[in-house]
């Protein structure tokens, strides 16, 4: 594989940039691989990264539906935080900040890593009492958390609406310094070339339409493209999961929902957080274009639409507009809408099934690209090892049986609950 | 926006509307012994069909009462509305 490096840049550059090796191959799919991920999103292709890197499994095929980067991971607001107070996701996004600040050297492509601190608006007493609990708890888990008073938050965000007679008035905040964003569409394209690199056959544009099953045993897939043999198949398809499970006769603690994000026109730099709105569901940062990056809550009906609804928007940019007034004054550049798994406890599923060699990672809810690395890592050494990590195995699917729910907000599907 | 047909109301804006979720999921007999597993499902299992739903909305800021809609869930469309008690 080609490095990409200053000196192959200006290289390449007197050559017209004409001579550049394509990033990652269109093969055909072979007959049979050791294991198959089925979506080649960020999720799915750092699965198939690390099952080759950590696992030196590399006889592998991830199958994308549509094209590499085209689902949620090129649709989300870019955010990279741990800032959560259970253990299991505390202690399974930490890990993921630690291959985040070393992911631009690990796969030698430039994911833009900004860590440059998220901070969580509170707004009476009792959320600063709330974040002050989550901020120790993240702090015994070893992930950092400062929690900030009024006049703190106004130094950093000097043009959060400050003024005495507001409807929801800034008390302070809970800032996870490390916490930042990197560049989404960055990292599919670095997991992809690499795992292309160690010899992972990246196939796109070919659907899914069956699975082979013997005696609770898989054995295939079949695709567009033709049946497919392999042993150990991963299912890591966010919105699309309960489709491919009906294919699989099974019924999952899912629900498939509409989440819009937008950016405004671009302005001078002027916000350098991440901040999130504490009486409600928006948060916003500032691109290196200069866009504001917003988002919020789900358009809150079951829906495989990829495109949202006006009403949801509104509902969202009025909190937006309630902290940052300038904000009323921008114009929206673009807005869009990605299907989200939602989990109905408002956390992640990582888990093998009841069908030997089938592997589960689903139920990302709002948060799917920041467990990129993490999630990848994990569902790499379950499907390898045949056995969870420590790390997920909290994202149990037997959990919503068991009663060990990890209801972080307990918000899951129903938004109205907040 | 949806425009949501009412059974009692007529045509309305979605901003009138709150979503109840899968209409199809039923709660277990009362009276009856539940195990586990039929509790569980009836709580936090879903079928989250691609294409047509039926499911529950409340006409939360006009009759306030609850109502079945089938609709697709790529398309919006639209189907049929009716009472909590017709089947669809």
């Amino acid at each position: 594989m080609q490095k990409y490096s200053v000196f192959s840049l200006i290289k390449n550059a007197f050559k017209g940039h004409k001579d550049w090796e394509v990033a990652w191959k269109d093969p055909t799919p072979k007959a049979e691989y050791d294991a198959i991920i089925i979506g080649g999103g960020g999720h799915g292709l750092a699965t198939a990264y690390y099952l080759a890197k950590e696992h030196k499994i590399t006889n592998v095929a991830v199958i994308e539906k549509g094209w590499i980067g085209g689902g949620n991971v090129g649709r989300n607001t870019t955010i990279l935080r741990s800032n959560y107070m259970h253990d299991e996701n505390g202690l399974f996004y930490e890990f993921g900040m630690d291959l985040w600040r070393r992911m631009s050297q690990d796969l030698n492509f430039n994911v833009m890593y900004s860590p440059r601190g998220i901070i969580n608006l509170a707004h009476s007493d009792a959320q600063m009492n709330a974040y002050s609990r989550r901020g120790n708890s993240m702090r015994l888990n070893g992930i950092d958390a400062v929690l900030l008073g009024r006049e703190e938050v106004k130094k950093l965000v000097p043009m959060l609406d400050f003024s005495e007679n507001v409807r929801f008035p800034i008390f302070g905040g809970l800032m996870q310094p490390s916490g930042g964003t990197a560049r989404h569409d960055a990292v599919a394209w670095g997991y992809a070339r690499q795992a292309d690199s160690m010899g992972v056959d990246i196939i796109q544009h070919c659907e899914v339409t069956g699975f082979n099953v013997v005696n609770g045993k898989i054995t295939g897939i079949q695709t567009s493209k033709g049946n497919i043999k392999a042993k150990k198949v991963g299912l890591c398809v966010a919105g699309s999961t309960s489709v491919l499970a009906e294919l699989l006769n099974m019924n999952l603690p899912i629900e498939t929902h509409l989440l819009q994000a937008c950016v405004s026109e671009p302005i001078k730099p002027l916000l350098d957080h991440v901040v999130t709105f504490g009486a409600g569901h928006f948060y916003c940062s500032q691109s290196d274009k200069g866009e504001m990056v917003m988002g919020g809550d789900l358009d809150g009906y079951n829906s495989y639409a990829q495109r949202g609804n006006l009403p949801t928007l509104q509902h969202v940019l009025t909190e937006g507009v309630a902290m940052f007034p300038f904000l009323s004054k921008l114009k929206m550049l673009r807005t869009w809408g990605g299907v989200m798994d939602m989990s109905m406890d408002g956390s992640p599923i990582i888990d093998k099934t009841h069908i030997q060699g089938l592997y589960l990672n689903c139920g990302w809810c709002y948060g799917g690209f920041k467990a990129t690395p993490a999630s990848g890592w994990t569902f790499a050494h379950t499907i390898a090892q045949d056995r969870v990590h420590e790390l997920n195995k909290g994202f149990a699917l037997n959990r919503f049986n068991t009663g060990h729910l990890i209801d972080e907000k307990g918000l899951g599907t129903k938004t109205w609950i907040s | 926006m949806l425009n949501i047909k009412c059974p009692y109301c007529g045509m309305r804006s979605q901003n009138e509307f709150a979503y109840g979720g899968d209409a199809t999921v039923k709660r277990p007999e009362l009276n009856k012994e539940v195990s586990d597993k039929e509790w569980d499902t009836f709580v936090y299992f879903r079928k989250s069909p691609r294409g047509k739903h039926v499911e529950l909305w409340h006409h939360v800021s006009g009759c306030r009462q609850w109502f079945k809609v089938q609709r697709d869930t790529v398309t919006h469309e639209i189907f049929k509305t009716a009472e909590i008690s017709e089947e669809i």
